[in-house]
């Protein structure tokens, strides 16, 4: 079973170029997150937040730059090892709509390796759809999920094997009020828990108190980043810095 | 981790085979397509001479060739659908798992369809397939000529990702590399079906040439499965 503490200290990035073919994603972006850190990715459309989640999971190859994960070149350590630290959340739930949520989390959890024998993982699995609020649902098809239902099913997968790095892509989309209650409430867990975690969203209103640091994507270059003292941000504040970036482009790297 | 490569195919293949179960609009339309294969070719028939061996061993791989296309296609446009094969990619699951559960879900997927093309032959066309050995020769020709063309399309139908025209393209790439797979089994069916010693033993040597092509195929598609699908 995976730990439950952190696994990976420090995720990198070393002047990241991504290309494709003559239009470029990402121009010269270097950052770094540490253990127990929630970092939001703010930008238009288009300015290379999801290309930017993609290179820090591993699923888009960086045309120049690199990602350092502990200070160690990602592309020289075990893929294996590296995706069990990884989890993403992305615009797509990705369960299987034919299986039920317990069995998806199933499923997963067993991809996974979390838990030495069925009775743990049911038991991870249940604390999970408990948490996620579908117990009730827990042995439907989801494809019979509404929207919401099936965000939060997507959120417990993306949480099964207690990820040392997650990304969530527009994770309150779909979200009723309790549904983004709960995934603030997760989210500041898998901080205490030691987990890296960066989120791309358009709700500031949620997100902000969560953060410990934001940073402003524009064209693919990385326009300003900012600190915050957990709780102290507001939708105000990250207003703010978006504005700023937009009329002072400055940083080149943070 | 997530366990032994064994394990790891085993719990790939029994998602598959759950999800398909409970879907099972993919396992009806291509058990389906096939029985309109074999009927209508049958309809050419009508009233005239009867169909030759050669006949039937094509319809045969025709029949198997297509209605498997077209499961093949479904199969993994629903695995995109939810981006399903995204998140398979990222877990920490063994590549050649990955590569080998859906080849062996593909084949039993096409092995359905022969559960009705084989029965349709033999009351449509008046096949006879001879002895028990001959079964076990035709047996043996349908599984590995199905394998082949599993192992192929396993490969590109993952790697495809998200082309615009991957319906298009998963048949343009495929078809032509299992033309000798194809070639294999329909000569070797023939051969069976026309029940001689001499044919016999030429459907043993197209059963060996199929183990060759098999084993080239699948090492190539464990070889390749990891670049064509791993990172854009």
């Amino acid at each position: 079973m995976p730990a439950d503490g952190p696994v990976v200290q420090k995720v990198a990035l070393a002047g990241v170029f991504k290309d494709y073919g003559e239009k470029r994603a990402l121009s010269d972006v270097s950052l770094t997150i540490e253990a127990g850190q929630v970092l939001a990715l703010l930008g238009e459309n288009g300015a290379g937040k999801s290309t930017l989640l993609g290179v820090l999971a591993q699923q888009i190859r960086p045309t120049r730059g690199k990602l350092l994960l502990d200070g160690r070149d990602a592309t020289e350590l075990d893929g294996r090892w590296l995706r069990q630290q990884l989890s993403l959340l992305s615009h797509e739930p990705r369960c299987y709509a034919d299986l039920s949520a317990r069995e998806n989390l199933t499923f997963f959890a067993k991809l996974y390796g979390v838990g030495s024998d069925e009775k743990i993982r049911a038991e991870r699995v249940r604390e999970l759809l408990e948490r996620v609020g579908l117990s009730a649902a827990a042995d439907r098809p989801s494809r019979t999920f509404s929207r919401g239902m099936v965000q939060r099913l997507a959120i417990a997968r993306a949480l099964v094997h207690r990820p040392g790095l997650l990304l969530l892509d527009e994770p309150y989309t779909g979200l009723d009020q309790e549904g983004v209650r709960l995934l603030s409430s997760l989210i500041a867990d898998e901080r205490a828990r030691g987990a890296i975690v960066v989120v791309i969203s358009h709700d500031f209103e949620p997100l902000a108190p969560l953060l410990d640091v934001a940073a402003v994507l524009r064209r693919g270059r990385l326009e300003k980043t900012q600190r915050y003292v957990v709780g102290e941000c507001t939708r105000e504040l990250l207003l703010q810095l978006y504005a700023r970036a937009a009329e002072r482009p400055q940083a080149r790297s943070a | 981790m997530s366990g032994s490569l064994l394990h790891q195919i085993g719990l790939l293949l029994w998602k598959d085979v759950r999800v398909e179960w409970r879907a099972r609009e993919l396992i009806y339309a291509t058990m389906l397509f096939s029985a309109i294969i074999v009927l209508l070719f049958s309809f050419s028939f009508l009233g005239g001479s009867p169909p030759t061996v050669e006949v039937m061993a094509g319809v045969l791989w025709v029949a198997i060739s297509l209605s498997g296309m077209l499961g093949i296609s479904r199969s993994f446009e629903r695995e995109r659908e939810a981006d399903t094969l995204r998140a398979l990619l990222l877990s920490p699951i063994d590549r050649s798992a990955l590569y080998l559960a859906k080849l062996l879900s593909i084949t039993l997927l096409m092995l359905l369809t022969s559960v009705v093309v084989v029965p349709g032959l033999l009351l449509l066309f008046g096949m006879k397939v001879g002895p028990q050995q001959s079964w076990l020769l035709f047996l043996s020709l349908l599984g590995l000529g199905t394998l082949g063309f599993a192992a192929v399309a396993a490969l590109f139908g993952a790697s495809l990702g998200r082309a615009r025209v991957r319906e298009v393209l998963l048949p343009l790439l495929v078809y032509p590399l299992v033309v000798p797979a194809l070639l294999a089994g329909a000569r070797g069916t023939y051969g069976v079906l026309y029940g001689t010693p001499e044919a016999l033993s030429d459907a043993v040597r197209w059963i060996k040439f199929l183990l060759v092509f098999d084993s080239m195929a699948v090492i190539l598609g464990l070889w390749l499965f990891e670049p064509l699908c791993a990172q854009e």
